[in-house]
């Protein structure tokens, strides 16, 4: 083990236990008003009137009239209004909101609002936008790619067909479950406005502020609060937050606050894409698949947001860890009228990666070879090309990551047993092979995030940790440090990491894409290295160093056909699941999982480890408990009840194992570790239901109305 | 309605509605901020607040149930001793990530240590099946009660 990832006590640890941590509502705020929504009750709609009633004193409406900028919550593109004028495309979509010093009053008022509207026909999801003549989409993307010729797979057999199997895998969306809902709070000063709020992305926040309110951008201040959880969460949805508040903020004079309850955060905040992906694959004689064709169709829901990068990330792993010569994908973003979709932690990957897990699982068998045995015979090696045609430049460990689990897990004894048992109680065993591109796709870093961070020395000895990266409850905080202070040798405590405030900090981009540590905290490390030959501008005067974000010279990447190398490096992962379930209940208990990761260096053992066994439960519950239903277009589950994350007891015992693997082009060799720890369980625990029952799966969560009618039409459980 | 109680053993008397929610109470009347509210219908634990020692939900508790009781939030179990010991071993096991649910695990974790000083893995996980964390996958949570009964060593 490298020295640096021995583990440290966690900065943040001891406020946070004692309840000392002031989250956004903790904040006191004096004389803050509060502020609550008015949603819409149709899909899509024209609103011909709305009618407020009388308001008393101190109590505001703020709707899109008070827009002094453009009426536009800022991301890839302007198309997300942030207060609709004449039309409501989604249940949820907030309408107006009023402001005022008491929360029951404000309820009151909001409940005597009257909206007359015109009903227009909606569009619920995938379902309906393939009942669609013409669907609408953000974003219709058609690719293809040839790999033969290319280094590596020189042994794929280019005719002799054996079969070939199309079929198609359907995930549900996720909502994140951040313990600490949404909120935020803004107030004027002067000619200034600042906000704060439980958010990943202080700058997206502040370009989505400059956007709506149409001021020069040293006119707004964001200042990032103790953020108690995100899981990609807090990356678009705080942008639409940050316009309502600050809104309310300019025309009352006062600080606005606006704390959503679990209902409405769960109603009205982006959640993971629902997918359905079609793959069709050739299979040759000697076993090795030549070609597969992927149709990948996401819901993006009412407005584009980030649908059209999530797409393109699940396009990107649409072949799995595989070696397939010829591949064709396609990718639609369907316009829908349910609520937004966007960033959650894999950000398209997950998708992928279940849907081509499984389809490996099902090549196999039609193969009549073992799922994992020939998912081996495939996997990419050093050297071979990614289906983008880029290059696997760093080795590829998967072999060994592989054998440690199987070894641990008694794979190879278990797997024919539980396939061979009978019974009402079944067990089953399951493998996922999967990796994540870290860092933003393509050239992204480079084009459109341009990353600055800078140290700033002072002649006592500490060093401020400048930079636009939040503390979310994933150890951004202590990574961050150990890396400065690593790399200074100096301890610990004089390394200074404070709550991003845009008046402070430069912009080093948002808190997102399994980022933060290799590319920012790469960013710290050379700017840690320029402080220790810079000298002081003057006696008792502070020494600042910038650095800037250099892509690294061997990246190659097109972003007008999509190709080249579309990351800088891949984190890799290996699952083995065992569950148990039962032919009365279907219900899966997971047991064990045993777990192998290759994430270059860790920067810090116990955090990444914590990183992995939270990812891990999030991934059980996305594949097995977190259902959301739409009906009417509205999400059938609005609580913490009927909206099921794992508990304690639903959590199984995580074995984890780390292969060193060090990356050049990250501090200390670090690659990335936040999403990838999510994309393993869902196609593992498939295989193992596989293995369990012998059926085919084909959708998540794998719930058990949906294994027992598998089992009915499928014949399975003999 | 007046309502008396004692919150970590000061004495205080609320105005309030007798079903006004103790959660209320304990952040808005009293500042008593470490509570914290992930839920808002006794599902998540992040709440969680001893009341005559059980452990109880504050956003489902009515304030009219605190009348004449003991209140224990984190902000006076904090300056004990064996606040201290849980405290170190959640650090040390990795039992803290974003840390909104982390008071309330450490309530649950004090209600569970005082009824069963030596619990079973299996009694740990049921022990803290009230509270939900997103972050953490809980095992280094367990891990951090059974470090902490054995620091405690049966007091």
């Amino acid at each position: 083990m490298s020295t640096i990832s021995r583990s440290i006590p966690r900065t943040d640890s001891p406020q946070k236990s004692a309840g000392r941590a002031n989250y956004l509502d903790d904040m006191r705020i004096a004389g803050a008003l509060h502020a609550r929504l008015l949603l819409s009750t149709r899909p899509r709609a024209r609103i011909l009137r709305v009618e407020t009633p009388a308001l008393p004193d101190g109590y505001v409406t703020v709707d899109h009239s008070d827009i002094p900028g453009t009426n536009a919550v800022r991301m890839i593109n302007d198309g997300w209004p942030l207060f609709p004028v004449d039309m409501v495309e989604y249940v949820g979509q907030p309408i107006l909101l009023i402001a005022g010093p008491d929360v029951a009053v404000i309820d009151e008022l909001l409940a005597a609002v009257t909206v007359e509207y015109e009903d227009l026909t909606p569009v619920f999801g995938i379902d309906g936008a393939e009942t669609v003549e013409d669907p609408e989409c953000f974003v219709d993307y058609h690719l293809e790619y040839h790999l033969e010729g290319a280094p590596g797979p020189t042994d794929q057999p280019s005719g002799d067909l054996a079969f070939t199997i199309t079929e198609t895998f359907d995930t549900g969306a996720q909502e994140h479950i951040y313990l600490e809902p949404q909120a935020m709070a803004a107030w004027c000063e002067g000619h200034r406005i600042t906000v704060t709020g439980s958010i990943q992305c202080p700058y997206y926040v502040h370009k989505a502020l400059v956007t709506v309110l149409g001021w020069d951008a040293d006119r707004i201040r964001v200042v990032q609060a103790t953020t108690g959880g995100a899981f990609g969460g807090k990356e678009d949805f705080p942008s639409v937050l940050a316009g309502y508040v600050a809104l309310a903020a300019h025309k009352t004079g006062q600080p606005v606050k606006l704390v959503l309850d679990r209902g409405q955060d769960i109603e009205i905040s982006t959640k993971r894409h629902p997918s359905r992906i079609t793959l069709a694959s050739s299979v040759g004689r000697s076993g090795l698949a030549q070609s597969t064709c992927a149709d990948i169709r996401i819901d993006g829901g009412a407005f584009e947001g980030l649908s059209s990068t999530v797409l393109q990330r699940a396009m990107f792993n649409a072949s799995g860890v595989y070696r397939i010569p010829e591949i064709s994908v396609q990718g639609q973003a369907y316009r829908t009228n349910i609520v937004p979709y966007g960033a959650f932690r894999g950000f398209g990957s997950p998708q992928a990666f279940f849907a081509s897990e499984m389809h490996m699982c099902h090549l196999a068998r039609k193969h009549g070879e073992d799922p994992l045995s020939f998912k081996r015979r495939h996997l990419v090696r050093q050297g071979d090309r990614t289906i983008t045609g880029g290059t696997l430049r760093d080795p590829v460990k998967m072999e060994e990551m592989i054998d440690s689990v199987l070894t641990q897990s008694e794979y190879n004894r278990k797997r024919p047993e539980y396939e061979r048992a009978t019974g009402i109680t079944r067990r089953g065993i399951g493998v996922s092979l999967f990796n994540h591109g870290c860092g933003f796709t393509g050239s992204g870093e480079r084009d459109i995030i341009k990353a600055r961070v800078k140290l700033r020395g002072h002649a006592d000895g500490k060093v401020e940790v400048l930079c636009s990266n939040v503390e979310m409850g994933q150890g951004a905080e202590t990574t961050l440090r150990k890396i400065v202070a690593e790399t200074l040798g100096v301890p610990i405590g004089n390394v200074v990491f404070q709550n991003p405030d845009t008046d402070q900090v430069p912009d080093s981009g948002p808190t997102v894409a399994s980022r933060t540590v290799m590319v920012v905290g790469g960013l710290l490390h050379t700017a840690a290295l320029k402080l220790k030959d810079a000298t002081s501008p003057g006696p008792g005067q502070p020494v600042e160093v910038e650095a800037n974000y250099q892509q690294p010279a061997e990246i190659e990447w097109d972003q007008s056909t999509f190709t080249g190398d579309a990351y800088p490096a891949f984190s890799w992962g290996v699952n083995i699941i065992e569950i148990e379930l039962d032919l009365l209940t279907y219900a899966i208990r997971p047991l064990t999982v045993w777990a192998s990761f290759d994430i270059g260096t860790a920067i810090d053992e116990r955090i990444v480890i914590g990183q992995i066994h939270g990812g891990i439960a999030q991934g059980i519950g996305y594949g097995t408990t977190e259902l959301l239903e739409v009906r009417d277009g509205a999400f059938q589950q609005r609580t913490m009840t009927d909206y099921v994350i794992p508990g304690s007891l639903d959590t199984p015992e995580i074995h984890v194992n780390l292969v060193s693997n060090p990356y050049h082009g990250g501090p200390f060799g670090a690659k990335g570790v936040g999403e990838i720890p999510l994309t393993g369980p869902p196609p593992a625990l498939g295989d193992a239901v596989e293995c369990a029952l012998g059926v085919e799966i084909h959708q998540i969560p794998l719930t058990p109305e949906y294994l027992e009618r598998i089992v009915r039409t499928q014949g399975g459980a003999q | 309605m007046r309502i008396s109680f004692t919150v970590n053993g000061n004495p205080v008397v609320v105005e309030a509605e007798p079903l006004a929610r103790l959660l209320d109470v304990l952040r808005i009347d009293l500042g008593l901020h470490g509570v914290k509210e992930g839920c808002g219908e006794g599902e998540c634990g992040a709440c969680a607040v001893l009341l005559n020692g059980r452990i109880v939900n504050s956003c489902v508790t009515p304030v009219a149930a605190a009348a004449d009781g003991e209140i224990l939030t984190i902000e006076g179990f904090c300056e004990t001793d064996r606040y201290a010991v849980i405290e170190q071993a959640f650090s040390d096991s990795g039992g803290v990530q974003c840390g909104f649910c982390t008071p309330g695990f450490v309530m649950a974790t004090e209600a569970l240590l005082r009824e069963n000083s030596k619990p079973s893995e299996d009694e740990i996980r049921r022990g803290l099946s009230g509270n939900l964390c997103r972050c953490t996958g809980y095992n280094m949570i367990v891990q951090a009660v059974q470090a902490a009964s054995e620091t405690l060593n049966g007091q």
